[in-house]
């Protein structure tokens, strides 16, 4: 079975900064090589922290931007130098889910408009927006409101019901629930699960929180500066992870025990500026365990078994 | 309702303001006697026409007068002719809105399409075109504007009368000297506008949703956009009113502005006085069905739809 999404060796390059008249601009690889694969009905989840470029990936894969060299396939199909027509065909089976669902959300128009309106686009019968709106539980005279009469759990689950609409194949989600309280962030996990058994979605569920996507992902992909440094199944990631990074992210996720004292997380400091990464593995200045090599050789992605991690010191470390 | 209520009441406010302020600045500013008789009239005669339009009256009780005649729809006579004041502003009404409203016509034909393309190509020559254009149009004052228009094609090309109001060829001029600063600042103000929509999120997700380029900026950013536009189109309307009076006396335009540069000149009281009524009213009325239109255009502000709870 051919893979849902199959992205290959990804690149982009932003630009940091103006060029002037005695200074070039600098570029910055916000996405350095990056492969990854999503099945049909699976979760990925992409975790890592600010700035690393998962929502630069993200917009790769839904072709929002272009990428500077690599390949996304998918169904198959090669996405990257589709033309903007095909890809409008496209998104009926790519959709995306964004933090800011106040901000997706036009305020001029009713909520069922909205969710309607992907539907007009692609000349769709809109009774898909009905069952969409139920499946997140807002059918009816919920429906009529405008974005500024409802909450923010409410409005999140109105842009989910807008990429349900088109009934797509696979929901990209950018950070969907780290504005949202705790409370109401169960809430939208728990819907997006159910969504996945009833409707045989795959998700790429990006986040900046390691509690959260232990909830939803069947897989996780770890990014540092552009690049994935550990790839592995939920249960054996968070049973122990290979790469010191990721140790260090999930030393880091506060445990809802107070009996625990508080152990101190090694503390590893601030990622370097991603204009101007640090030579060999890109980890080595935070990296509690670098040894020489690490400061000179560019660890590759090697797999372990069904897992993959870019570091020179797993064998000495495992 | 609720909302209308406090509105006219503010309305009201304004209006009081504007006649009493009137009233006394006018009153303030001298004797209408000297301009209005010659120099050498005896003293009787001077006392006779202070009696007659009620200047020798303590100034509360002329003012109390004038609000009862007002409440009667009575707006005095003009001094300089015994006219009704109000008839006589009133007969200028039409050819001043003509002027005003072709100029905005004018401005929003010209101002907005090019404000929104200004946008659309941010950045590009297109942009950077517009933009030289709009800063040579609102730095340009109207009298100079005038002038040259009428340079160029009244003295050079004989294209087009310089004054008077006979023909459909008069009102070009006076409409485009009066329409290019308003299309000027409209054209700015709907470029930041179309700006600041076109970077929301919600554009974003109208790509992802599969929305065509075409479809994105009328289904979404132009409806979006228009709320702040319409506010200044509103309020700039006010200004138009203004910028008329400078406007009509360069081409002779016999409108209200006109009228109030020479009641003003012989201290024709009750005409000023009906005209500053008349404009202050106008903008007020502008005031109002801006916040109407408002209301129709975004939702948040919308009034009395029954604000659900949450």
């Amino acid at each position: 079975m051919t893979a849902l999404i199959k992205a290959t060796d990804l690149r982009r390059t932003y630009t940091a900064g103006r060029s002037q008249w005695f200074r070039r601009s600098k570029n910055f690889h916000a996405v350095d090589g990056i492969s990854v694969t999503i099945q049909r009905g699976e979760t990925l989840g992409i975790v890592g922290e600010s700035g690393c470029g998962k929502s630069t990936l993200a917009k790769l894969i839904t072709g929002l931007i272009q990428a500077n060299n690599g390949s996304v396939l998918f169904d198959g199909t090669e996405t990257t130098n589709l033309g903007d027509a095909a890809w409008r065909d496209l998104r009926r089976r790519i959709q995306m889910v964004y933090q800011d669902a106040a901000g997706s959300l036009d305020g001029r128009m009713t909520v069922r408009a909205q969710v309607e309106e992907p539907l007009h686009i692609h000349g769709l019968p809109l009774d898909a927006a009905e069952r969409a709106l139920e499946a997140v539980g807002l059918a009816g005279p919920m429906a009529q409101r405008y974005p500024h009469e409802m909450s923010g759990g409410q409005l999140q689950r109105i842009v989910i019901a807008r990429a349900l609409a088109l009934e797509p194949e696979v929901l990209v989600l950018d950070e969907p629930v780290s504005a949202l309280d705790v409370s109401i962030q169960a809430q939208i996990v728990n819907l997006l699960v159910d969504l996945q058994r009833d409707r045989g979605l795959a998700y790429v569920f990006v986040s900046h929180d390691l509690g959260v996507v232990r909830h939803i992902a069947d897989r996780i992909a770890v990014m540092y500066l552009g690049r994935i440094v550990e790839e592995a199944p939920k249960d054996a990631f968070y049973a122990g992870p290979l790469h010191p990074y990721s140790k260090a992210l999930l030393a880091a996720v506060p445990k809802p025990d107070p009996s625990l004292r508080r152990t101190s997380a090694p503390r590893i400091g601030d990622p370097p500026n991603p204009v101007a990464p640090p030579a060999g593995c890109r980890f080595h200045p935070r990296c509690p365990l670098a040894t020489a090599q690490c400061q000179t050789e560019a660890p590759a992605l090697r797999a372990f078994g069904d897992r993959r991690a870019a570091c020179h010191l797993i064998e000495d470390v495992a | 309702m609720r909302w209308m209520t406090i509105k006219t009441l503010r309305a009201a406010l304004t209006m009081w303001l504007v006649v009493t302020f009137v009233f006394f600045v006018l009153r303030l500013s001298g004797d209408p006697t000297d301009v209005l008789l010659p120099d050498d009239v005896d003293q009787a005669t001077r006392n006779f026409y202070r009696a007659k339009w009620g200047l020798d009256r303590p100034i509360w009780d002329q003012y109390f007068s004038y609000w009862t005649a007002l409440f009667q729809g009575d707006f005095g006579v003009s001094f300089r002719n015994n006219l009704d004041a109000f008839d006589l502003v009133w007969e200028r009404v039409p050819k001043t809105l003509l002027l005003t409203l072709t100029a905005t016509a004018i401005a929003i034909l010209i101002g907005v399409p090019m404000g929104i393309l200004a946008a659309l190509y941010r950045d590009s020559w297109v942009d950077r075109l517009v933009m030289s254009l709009a800063v040579f149009g609102f730095s340009m004052p109207n009298f100079f504007l005038g002038i040259l228009l009428i340079l160029l094609f009244s003295l050079n090309l004989r294209w087009l009368p310089s004054s008077g109001s006979e023909t459909w060829w008069h009102l070009i001029m006076p409409a485009l000297t009066l329409g290019t600063g308003f299309a000027a600042s409209l054209a700015r103000y709907t470029r930041s506008s179309m700006i600041d929509v076109l970077s929301k999120p919600y554009m974003r997700t109208a790509r992802s949703k599969g929305a065509g380029p075409g479809l994105r900026v009328r289904a979404h950013a132009l409806p979006n956009a228009a709320v702040p536009v319409v506010t200044i189109l509103g309020f700039r309307f006010g200004d138009l009113l203004g910028w008329a009076v400078v406007t009509e006396t360069v081409f002779a335009w016999p409108g209200i502005g006109r009228l109030l540069t020479n009641a003003v000149a012989s201290r024709d009281l009750a005409v000023v006085q009906c005209i500053m009524i008349i404009l202050a009213f106008t903008m007020v009325l502008a005031n109002m069905i801006v916040d109407l239109i408002y209301g129709w255009l975004d939702p948040r502000v919308r009034v009395g739809a029954g604000t659900q709870s949450r």
